[in-house]
């Protein structure tokens, strides 16, 4: 049984991490945006699963879950959000959707 | 008998205490019935008393009655306590009496007011503080009673508080009067500094046996105390309040000029004549303002035309009378001279009252005229009661009283010939416009009809205090007639008799015949140039002179010049508020900073995100630097 060396796997959650925070920043698709949410969410999550194995603990496993759990929920409501806002201005532009400044 | 002594100022508190509460809901007779009948009570308790303390007078002729302590702090406990001795049982007789007779005549004369019960309600509270005043047997329960007397004429003067002239002349009664408030609280302050009580009779002990006569302490204190007693007697120079105090309803003029308010300062000095007995400076001062300020209103008064105004001059001139009369040493005669002047006072109001609701509001008596025929009663009891204000003499209280205070400036060891002499004129000027009036009103054509005539309960009171003006004066004859001074004698008790220039005894009968025709003469001149001759006068009305006098010697205009116009100028500088602008300054910056927050809201949420990962980013670089 091989072990994925400790710092890689934590050097692969940070570039997913990333990546997922530039898919935030620089999509303007609003289902890409919560795409990227998710890319960012598993990245932590993989960040907890590596340290839980370097220490061989668990709790870093059950907060994995609980970050499954979330990820669950929150795809739902935003995914509901999403028809919402479709179906309320007929676009997923999220610059466009600026009703709410100042 | 002398324990139902409280009662006295309770019942009419607790008349106004039920008119404040339930008078709304209460019809005219229910109200007229509480708020006469806790006065009247209160009179006739009074009347009681009076008997059983004169006939079985108590030891030290004085009776203490203490209800409870006030308040007790380090052993400074002042007690609502009352002191009843023969000066505040004529006090409190002349202010019960003649407040009842007042209540009887506003029952009738208020009767179409909307605020009869409001009315009632001030006028009993008005006399129950009055009496507190003058039975207080430490100064901070008399203090109590005189600034409530303030508040009361405040409310009574603002009755018809619709009229802005109305609200006016009440707001400037209250200032002016607190003014001297003001310095007499400073005095009461020295006093409690030096004494650790307010005690009036410890204090008064204390101040025989402890100052020095003359002192500079003892000077400032009685300096400070007259302050007060001329603002609330309208004296030089806060007299200005007094003439506008007119604005009230007239039976208010008839409790403020008569009975309460207006007397207390002359209660106050009596109160405390050893202090200044103890202070000669300030007893000259007593005796040189009350002169001045007798022959200044008497001045004022020959010119008006208003005959409530005429009135209210008189009364400012008469106290003027009593000051000289307590400042010459001549305590007992101010006192005599309080209670005449009340009774005829209260007559002369209630009567041109009567006019004045008789001929629809008229307040000109030169529109009135030749009412002798239409009111004769109104006509009679006025006529008695001035001649008792003019000091008719012989048959007239007023002579009596005013004869002898005449008398005295001259012949007591500290009188002096300037004294006599302005008093004298001042006498002949109180007859010229005294009688000025008397023709205006009643003789002559009637220039406009009468209206309403005066009902029973107006009548019955001009005629029992039109025999008061006449039979209250032999109850002290001067020493030419026989000296038959109960009064006097009565008053000694409490206050030190006159003490007399040994040289001048056998002259006294000189100097009244001299008073007794130059009231006459004024009479005579005012026939003569009020009713015969009639040219003269109007061309003297043009004059600069008499409208000098008509503005009441340009106090008003003096005083608008020295205080009000620079109060309003400073104002109108600082109409922005030197001080608030700090303040706007702190709103104005946080508005400023509020403003550039609002531009970070652009309501894109990829900025937000963005700002989000900068901090964090930051964050973190500081944790993991520093």
């Amino acid at each position: 049984m091989t072990f994925v060396p400790f710092e890689s796997g934590l050097i692969l959650a940070a570039v997913l991490f990333l990546l997922g925070l530039i898919g935030v920043l620089v999509r303007r698709n609003i289902i890409f945006m919560l795409l990227s949410t998710e890319i960012m969410l598993n990245a932590s999550g993989l960040a907890f699963v590596t340290a839980s194995a370097r220490w061989m603990q668990p709790e870093g496993q059950v907060m994995f879950i609980f970050i499954l759990a979330m990820a669950a929920a929150e795809v739902s409501v935003g995914l509901a959000l999403i028809m919402q806002i479709y179906h309320q201005f007929k676009t997923l532009d999220t610059d466009t959707l600026n009703n709410m400044k100042g | 008998m002398l324990n139902l002594l409280w009662l006295i100022p309770a019942l009419p508190f607790l008349g106004f205490l039920l008119l404040a509460v339930f008078g709304g809901r209460m019809n005219k007779t229910g109200v007229a019935f509480l708020g006469v009948g806790s006065v009247g009570i209160s009179a006739l308790l009074t009347i009681l008393i009076g008997i059983d303390f004169i006939s079985s007078p108590p030891d030290g002729y004085s009776f203490n009655q203490t209800l409870w302590v006030w308040m007790n702090i380090a052993g400074f406990k002042p007690g609502i306590a009352f002191h009843l001795d023969s000066l505040s049982l004529i006090f409190t007789f002349a202010i019960s009496f003649v407040g009842f007779l007042i209540h009887i005549y506003s029952a009738e004369f208020m009767i179409d007011d909307e605020g009869y019960s409001r009315f009632f309600a001030y006028m009993n509270l008005f006399v129950a503080l009055m009496i507190t005043l003058v039975l207080a047997d430490n100064f901070l329960l008399l203090y109590l009673g005189w600034e409530g007397v303030g508040l009361c004429s405040y409310l009574l003067i603002g009755f018809w508080y619709k009229e802005p002239a109305n609200v006016y002349a009440a707001n400037k009664a209250f200032i002016v009067t607190r003014i001297g408030d003001t310095s007499m609280a400073i005095g009461l302050f020295l006093l409690v500094l030096h004494f650790n009580t307010l005690d009036i009779q410890n204090i008064l002990q204390s101040v025989s046996t402890q100052w020095v006569r003359g002192s500079s302490l003892a000077v400032l204190t009685a300096f400070l105390l007259l302050g007060g007693a001329l603002g609330k007697s309208a004296q030089l120079p806060l007299q200005t309040w007094l003439p506008d105090a007119m604005a009230g309803p007239s039976p208010v003029s008839a409790l403020i000029h008569a009975a309460t308010m207006v007397t207390a300062g002359v209660y106050l000095i009596a109160r405390t004549h050893t202090l200044f007995d103890f202070a000669p400076i300030a007893q000259n001062a007593v005796a040189t303002i009350g002169a001045l300020t007798l022959l200044i209103a008497g001045f004022s008064a020959l010119t008006q035309t208003d005959i409530k105004k005429v009135l209210a001059y008189s009364t400012i001139s008469q106290i003027g009378y009593m000051f000289l009369a307590l400042g010459v040493g001549a305590w007992a005669l101010g006192i005599f001279h309080f209670m005449i002047h009340a009774f005829f006072k209260a007559l002369l109001f209630l009567a041109a009252g009567a006019v004045i609701n008789a001929l629809h509001h008229e307040h000109n008596m030169f529109k009135m005229g030749g009412l002798r025929k239409e009111l004769p009663v109104v006509y009679w009891t006025f006529l008695i009661a001035s001649a008792s204000l003019a000091a008719f003499p012989l048959i007239t209280a007023g002579f009596y009283s005013k004869d002898e205070i005449i008398w005295y400036s001259w012949a007591s060891n500290i009188g002096s010939p300037w004294l006599w002499l302005i008093s004298l004129i001042g006498a002949f000027i109180t007859s010229v416009y005294t009688f000025r009036m008397v023709f205006a009103i009643f003789f002559g054509e009637q220039k406009t009809p009468v209206s309403q005539k005066p009902g029973k309960r107006i009548k019955i009171t001009l005629i029992v205090l039109a025999a008061l003006s006449v039979l209250g004066g032999f109850v002290e004859l001067p020493e030419t007639m026989g000296g038959f001074a109960p009064f006097t004698h009565f008053l000694h008790h409490t206050l030190p008799a006159v003490a007399l220039r040994s040289e001048e005894s056998g002259i006294e009968l000189l100097f009244q015949i001299i008073t007794a025709v130059l009231t006459l003469a004024g009479i005579y001149l005012a026939y003569q140039f009020y009713f015969k001759n009639v040219k003269f006068t109007e061309r003297f009305k043009q004059t600069g002179l008499s409208k000098f006098l008509f503005s009441g010697c340009g106090f008003d205009w003096l005083y608008d010049r020295a205080f009000m116009y620079p109060a309003i100028f400073f104002a109108r500088i600082n109409r922005n508020d030197f001080i608030d602008n700090i303040y706007t300054f702190i709103t104005w910056l946080s508005t400023a900073l509020n403003g550039m927050l609002i531009k970070t809201q652009t309501g894109r949420i990829r900025w937000y995100a963005t700002v989000i990962t900068m901090g964090a980013v930051i964050t973190l670089t500081i944790v993991l630097v520093s």
